[in-house]
């Protein structure tokens, strides 16, 4: 992803002022002959990385949809072992951290460097609040109930034999998506670390734009899971 | 030109004027360089140099294969699992690795991963990256006018990526390999060699080399899309090009699906999830539909690139415009579409009867664009002015076998034939004339023809057109006679077979070695050329693309200026004059070519 904004200063001995802010010594790549350009090149390459990501996700959509038909019991049962109101919770706040993550772009845009940084952080403190909540809320209790995927479940009271697959499915998906909130997190973390240099203004927020592009997707993916897992009964 | 052939007088050019294989110091910095290197060029000469090192790797897992199926094995001895008699004597494998009258299987086994290893190496590590990331990573910046791929150090961490991949891949090999076949079909995949993680290993390989793809193909998407030079229109790009962007767009668009299986695949056989285990409720047909929608489009990621490097070649060595630019340009992109939506060909035996005969329909569409591009080459061909070069004859032997893949594809995709062929020889056959009739045969043709591009030397004409011999030679008798062993009716994937397909098991295996012989007498030729061969001229074909118009080899920066377009990439009729000969390169005055011709 940093290779995505190649932001760093440029390599052939270009010397920092450390008096102007970091944005408005940014040298654009060699190969591209001028920085809009090179902004666009790396926007349309995050959007095809992006459609990658939905992909990748199709994937488990598929298994999701397959074995709902196929164990449609099954998966009714699971949904009513999770609590919608963590799930819900976790919506919102998924939807705030995306919020605060477009903010974070327009203060770039506009030079509005503490915003900037504010916006960061609450968009980080979300992140990190959600995979809380998933871990010390959800995964925890039911893991410990014996509620796990495949062979390794043990939970005494299943009303159907097939719901192990539901966890299975469940675990998959659910555990991809926080890895991808994981990955989210760090980028942004590292847009933090370098906006505290002010590296990032109307002129140069490539790093910034992309972040925040890959923490929508987290987020709509989210939105897609939700309801498939815990309100359909 | 360079510093070494004291083209430039001045003596004031920085070192970005040198050409991009010059030595910076010593051995350590020339390996610190090129270990960090975000130049497009030096990636993918160490793409190509892994490459066929892996190459090399999966044809000698090949050549064991052959040489175990040299013989029948007939005689019985030992009692084998659960008693049932079981054959060794005279198996070469199993004499090799140790099998005994109480353990006769480890023939066979090591039979099974011979053929796994020969698979999984040729498909994931060679094949699929092969042309785009050597060639394709070379050439596209330099046919485009531009100086390097959009994201340069994106490319360099695909490089790594490859690399990490290849490396658990080695692993997996260095661990006495895997028994899967490359397909890695569960419930198999997930049970054998339980409590041991070479299975693990070469499933992680697949699944790191696949971000690799993914990284390398978005690079060459956007570079296609942003870096094209001035003047440069769609329609005046090269087709190799064309090809090249078309093969990124299905790495895009399928790599991610194998990706979440391979995934899924790791959580099944570590965690035992139970998503392809019936067992557990999962089901071993919803990984071969995962498996396959992603690995059938890369069937079009293997060939795609071969077709336009065959484009290309076919156009300059009979030095007239490609027939039909439009309609290979559009077939590639036709050829990337249909690949998505004909995965089901692979799984007749384990469709719905409707679902077949759906796919065996939707299957029959990949035979118009492949068929116009055909077409197409064979009209440039008509009244052209060809030149037998070494690699307009590895073109030709591209049309020769990719046309019999092709057709020998029909009988597989009806469902009637198919239910005799499928699992034969003959799928064995069908794939090797496609795959290495094609791809690889068009990766040699690129390699001769970019060859004084690339290293800045000529190489030996008369030595490669031995090599070419050689290599026509072996492969046919390699692979026809396998159409013959599948129609009737050996089975692949056995280590023994019924003494009356002897003979043609027999010539197969000879075919084989003459094979490998041409690519040694190949590397010879390359060797030679390297150590002692003529500096090349910046166009020794008399080419009209951008990327002879760099010096050969390129300077770091590509070019001195920026290029700017003059003539389409195949206009040889309106810029060369007739009787030109690619010696008397650089190209005479357009005007004064279109007076003469008036």
């Amino acid at each position: 992803m940093t290779t995505i904004d190649a932001n760093s200063p440029a390599p052939h001995g270009h010397e920092i002022d450390p008096n102007k802010p970091l944005y408005q010594q940014y040298k654009h790549g060699h190969h591209f002959r001028n920085a809009e350009e090179e902004f666009d090149a790396c926007k349309t390459g995050m959007w095809l990385f992006l459609a990658t990501e939905v992909l990748l996700f199709a994937g488990l959509f598929m298994a999701y949809t397959y074995f709902r038909f196929k164990y449609p019991e099954a998966f009714a049962n699971g949904s009513q072992y999770l609590d919608w109101r963590w799930g819900a919770l976790n919506t919102v706040i998924l939807l705030i951290s995306s919020y605060t993550a477009a903010m974070a772009v327009r203060n770039a845009q506009l030079n509005q460097q503490a915003k900037l940084r504010l916006n960061l952080v609450i968009t980080i403190f979300c992140g990190l609040l959600f995979i809380a909540i998933k871990f010390i809320f959800e995964y925890l209790p039911k893991w410990s109930q014996g509620k796990r995927p495949g062979s390794l479940f043990s939970y005494p009271f299943s009303h159907d034999a097939w719901e192990p697959m539901w966890w299975s499915v469940y675990y998959s998906a659910t555990a991809i998506h926080a890895l991808h909130v994981v990955i989210g997190a760090g980028l942004l973390a590292w847009c933090l670390r370098r906006s505290l240099k002010k590296a990032y203004g109307p002129t140069h927020y490539t790093m910034v734009e992309n972040s925040a592009l890959y923490w929508h997707l987290v987020d709509l993916i989210w939105i897609f899971l939700f309801p498939l897992l815990y309100l359909i009964h | 030109m360079t510093t070494m052939d004291t083209g430039h007088s001045n003596g004031l050019h920085d070192h970005h004027d040198l050409p991009y294989l010059a030595r910076k110091g010593g051995v350590w910095t020339t390996v610190k360089d090129w270990m960090t290197t975000v130049d497009h060029k030096k990636l993918g000469i160490m793409y190509l140099f892994a490459i066929l090192t892996l190459f090399f790797a999966g044809g000698v897992a090949a050549l064991l294969v052959r040489a175990e199926l040299f013989n029948p094995v007939r005689l019985v001895e030992g009692t084998g699992i659960n008693g049932i008699p079981a054959r060794y004597e005279g198996q070469m494998l199993g004499q090799w690795f140790g099998a005994s009258p109480e353990n006769p299987n480890e023939g066979n086994l090591w039979y099974n991963r011979a053929f796994t290893m020969h698979g999984a190496i040729m498909v994931f590590m060679v094949i699929v990256p092969g042309i785009p990331a050597s060639l394709g990573n070379f050439l596209l910046p330099l046919m485009l006018g531009a100086k390097d791929v959009a994201f340069p150090r994106l490319n360099l961490l695909s490089w790594y990526v490859y690399l990490t991949g290849s490396i658990f891949g080695v692993l997996a090999i260095l661990y006495h390999g895997v028994d899967t076949g490359w397909t890695f079909y569960t419930p198999y995949s997930t049970t054998t060699d339980a409590g041991h993680w070479r299975v693990v290993y070469m499933i992680l390989a697949a699944f790191i080399l696949g971000f690799s793809s993914i990284l390398t193909g978005l690079n060459f998407v956007v570079t296609v899309h942003k870096l094209r030079a001035p003047g440069m229109g769609w329609f005046d790009m090269p087709l190799f090009v064309w090809a090249i962007y078309a093969t990124a767009v299905i790495q895009v668009l399928a790599t991610p699906v194998i990706g979440i299986t391979l995934l899924l695949l790791i959580f099944e056989r570590v965690f035992r999830v139970g998503i392809f285990d019936p067992a557990l409720g999962g089901d071993p047909v919803l990984y071969q539909h995962f498996f396959w929608f992603y690995s059938h489009p890369v069937v079009y990621v293997m060939i795609l690139p071969g077709m336009g490097v065959v484009s290309d070649i076919i156009a300059v060595h009979s030095r007239k415009p490609i027939f039909g630019y439009r309609a290979i340009a559009f077939a590639s992109l036709g050829i990337a579409g249909v690949a998505f939506i004909v995965w089901g060909h692979h799984m007749f035996a384990s469709m719905s009867e409707i679902g077949s005969v759906v796919f065996s329909a939707l299957t029959f569409l990949v035979a118009i664009p492949t068929a116009v591009k055909i077409f197409n080459w064979v009209s440039t061909l008509y009244k052209g002015s060809i030149a037998l070069t070494t690699p307009m004859l590895y073109a030709l032997v591209f049309l020769f076998l990719f046309a019999i893949g092709g057709l020998t594809g029909l009988p597989l995709a009806t469902l009637s034939t198919d239910l005799h062929l499928h699992d034969s020889y003959f799928v064995v056959a069908h794939f090797h004339y496609v795959m290495f009739g094609g791809t690889i045969i068009a990766l040699l043709a690129g390699l001769h023809h970019w060859w004084p591009k690339l290293f800045g030397r000529s190489y030996s004409e008369p030595a490669a057109k031995i090599g070419v011999f050689l290599v026509f030679v072996g492969f046919n008798l390699t692979f026809f006679t396998q159409f013959f062993l599948g129609t009737h009716g050996m089975p692949r994937r056995y280590a023994s077979y019924p003494d009356e397909f002897t003979m043609l098991h027999q010539w197969s295996t000879v075919g084989s070695f003459i094979l490998g012989l041409g690519f040694f007498w190949h590397l010879l030729v390359f060797i030679h050329s390297l150590a002692v061969g003529e500096r090349a001229k910046e166009n020794p074909w008399g080419a009209l693309t951008l990327e002879w118009e760099a010096d050969s080899p390129p300077s770091e920066h590509n070019f001195s200026h920026e290029p700017v377009l003059k003539h389409g990439p195949y206009d040889f009729e309106t810029t060369v004059p007739p009787h030109w000969d690619a010696k008397d390169w650089p190209l005479p005055d357009p005007a004064a070519v279109a007076a003469n011709r008036h």
